[in-house]
């Protein structure tokens, strides 16, 4: 199971002295770069994938992330640096490359007027299979993506998420060793988002190894094993989600008070526990929200000090949990577009662009109460 | 999951020369039936595209035939069927042009180009999906014409040679369409395209005779590839030619010859550099 693929595989190319080191990696790119006219799209692009993981790929419209998509999957041709796919140079061994690939783009590329069998049929002849092969292959993944009863439908009936689910389907006949998903889930609802979510599970699960690009700091969260951030044609950090969330402070404290008055008993009580060397010195306290919020180290025992502390001196306390920053503030740290997230009350930031507000929005908030 | 164990058994495709070729045809055939069934499925399309040929035939045959003079004392409708032919021939690379922004705009251009199929079959597939679809407009239009009365009075290699020449303009004409399918940024600006190639159609021999227009149009329609290939099957067919054009018109069949080559040799190669260029 699994990358068993290969060992398959064993193509002269894949011998190549030059190929060797290279071909430990799913995707490994170096320097990679891509003007179109006086852009620079990607401006010294550097990622390595590992086999089997999921890699997501998190930048705001026009980072890059799709231009370098498109160089993985052979369709655009870099203007320089190198880029190889399970040990593959993109440019010169674009065919061997082309065999071991998926792609969903933005658009759910299918026949419309053929229906969702006739597409995987068609796309699994035009991947080499026999007639019978082709069939079965067919009826197989409209089975793994939930498509059976809508299979003799024509495409232009399915719902947004059905089609996604098919152009998944369709980059998945060969089993790739690599799966390309740009955006996948841009202009779906939020059912579509999990039906296509789950479906990427399900590949991940047998093996596959995907590079995800996504505006969506939520959907790296839930799916991606690493993140590369990328902003302006090059990636500005490259972790675990939890190992990015981390960077930006770890866990913090939170406290809501019934009334203003007990927020500085609040704010005394955080204090105690607090970490200092995350950068704040004090607690932050929003008194419109009546909330006090400080990082801490310790998080269990912190949440514990506090509460019991509260308790003594008979504090109404409306909420408190432990919160851990989300991705998008890592994001909107990292690129600068927001500034410091300490005071995590405070309400709608000006300066946040609208789509950064609805991807927060979105990921909300992580809590965990003990 | 299944996925993974069934892929183990795919072979990988063999390199050479011999199996590139094999798989550009086979490649070429899965998407021309690709193409048909959807040419199938989309009725309205298949309406219009019959539609507006048999609205000609029908105007120009009951609407305007009684006071149209083409000379001679020919029967307008004898000159001006073969016309139709032949325009509905050269329109045909609008649809070409749409149908390649479609697939083009919705990503499946991106699909097909990221898959290890033949990279020609793209185009070769919708070419011969093209050109079957042309064939039987041709037929649907003849028996039309048939119907309403027309004949071809040339011999049986005559007849079949006129249609032959309809059928290499539609097909010179593929590249003209593909080309521009490419170059344009989306369906609805592939559309409007119709707007350039109406009058193109009409400024020929299609209706009237060059000869009975001002001189500068008359000299456009002279020199327009679907005059050449009208009245190179309106002479095979038997039917009234147009006179007075000068060489053009006395060399129509070499023309209808001449003209889908030289078209094909500018284009081919335009299209095929476009295709390339998508890479850029």
């Amino acid at each position: 199971m699994g990358v068993s693929l290969d060992t398959a595989s064993l193509d002269t190319a894949s011998l190549d002295a030059a190929s060797l080191d290279t071909a430990q990696w799913a995707v490994l790119t170096e320097g990679l770069r891509k003007r179109y006219g006086d852009k620079h799209a990607l401006d010294g692009f550097d990622l390595a994938v590992g086999r089997g993981t999921v890699q997501g790929l998190l930048g705001p419209n026009g980072a890059g992330k799709t231009t370098a998509v498109r160089i993985l999957a052979t369709l655009a041709r870099p203007s320089g640096g190198r880029a190889f796919v399970g040990g593959f140079d993109v440019t010169r061994q674009a065919r061997q490359v082309r065999r071991r690939i998926g792609l969903t783009g933005q658009y759910a590329a299918v026949a419309e007027m053929l229906s969702g069998r006739q597409n995987l049929v068609m796309f699994g002849r035009l991947f080499h299979l026999d007639k019978a092969r082709a069939a079965r292959r067919a009826d197989e993944l409209l089975s793994t993506f939930g498509l059976t009863e809508a299979a003799d439908t024509v495409a232009k009936e399915y719902s947004g998420g059905m089609r996604r689910r098919l152009d998944l389907a369709a980059s998945m006949i060969l089993a790739p060793q690599v799966l390309f998903l740009d955006e996948p889930t841009t202009g779906l609802d939020p059912r579509g988002r999990n039906e296509v979510w789950e479906a990427v599970r399900s590949l991940v699960a047998g093996g596959t190894t995907v590079l995800l690009t996504t505006q969506y700091l939520d959907e790296a969260d839930q799916l991606a094993d690493r993140v590369a951030v990328i902003d302006r044609g090059r990636k500005i950090a490259d972790d675990t989600p939890a190992e990015l969330k981390r960077a930006i402070g770890g866990d913090r404290i939170e406290v809501v008070v019934r009334g203003t008055t007990d927020l500085p008993a609040a704010v005394e009580a955080v204090a105690r526990v607090m970490d200092r060397g995350a950068g704040a010195a004090e607690p932050a306290a929003d008194r419109e929200d009546r909330r006090v919020t400080a990082p801490v180290r310790d998080r269990v025992a912190a949440l514990t000090e506090v509460a019991r502390t509260l308790q003594e001196r008979g504090v109404a306390v409306e909420d408190i949990g432990l919160r851990r920053p989300t991705l998008d503030e890592v994001f909107l740290r990292l690129t600068g577009h927001r500034t410091d997230e300490q005071s995590s009350g405070q309400k709608a930031d000006e300066r946040a662009v609208t789509r950064e507000a609805r991807a927060l929005e979105r990921a909300g908030t992580e809590r965990e109460e003990d | 999951m299944s996925t993974a164990t069934e892929a183990a058994e795919i072979p990988t495709v063999l390199d050479g020369p011999e199996r590139r070729a094999y798989w550009a045809v086979a490649d070429c055939l899965t998407i021309v039936r690709t193409e048909l069934i959807t040419i199938l499925r989309y009725p309205a399309a298949i309406a219009w595209q019959l539609g507006t040929p048999v609205m000609f035939v029908l105007l120009f045959v009951y609407v305007f035939g009684s006071a149209m003079e083409v000379g001679g004392g020919a029967d307008y409708q004898d000159y001006a069927l073969p016309g139709m032919f032949a325009m509905t021939m050269a329109n045909g690379f609008m649809g070409t042009a749409v149908a390649v922004a479609v697939v083009k705009e919705k990503g499946v251009m991106d699909r097909y180009r990221s898959m290890p199929m033949a990279p020609s079959a793209v185009v070769s597939g919708r070419g011969v999906a093209d050109v079957i679809s042309a064939a039987v407009d041709l037929a649907v239009l003849a028996a039309i014409a048939l119907a309403v009365g027309w004949r071809p009075d040339g011999n049986l290699p005559e007849t079949l040679s006129a249609f032959a020449l309809l059928i290499l303009l539609r097909s010179s004409l593929i590249w003209v369409g593909v080309y521009l399918g490419l170059l344009v940024p989306n369906q609805q600006a592939a559309g409007n395209l119709f707007a350039v190639a109406f009058p193109l159609g009409m400024i020929s021999s299609v209706f009237t005779p060059p000869a009975m227009m001002p001189d500068w149009l008359g000299a456009i329609a002279l020199w327009n590839p679907v005059s050449s290939t009208a009245n190179a099957i309106r002479d095979l067919f038997g039917n009234p030619v147009p006179g007075g054009g000068g060489w053009v018109e006395q060399h129509a069949t070499l023309m209808a010859v001449v003209w889908p080559v030289a078209l094909t040799a500018v284009f081919l190669p335009l299209a095929v550099r476009r295709f390339q260029r998508l890479s850029s």
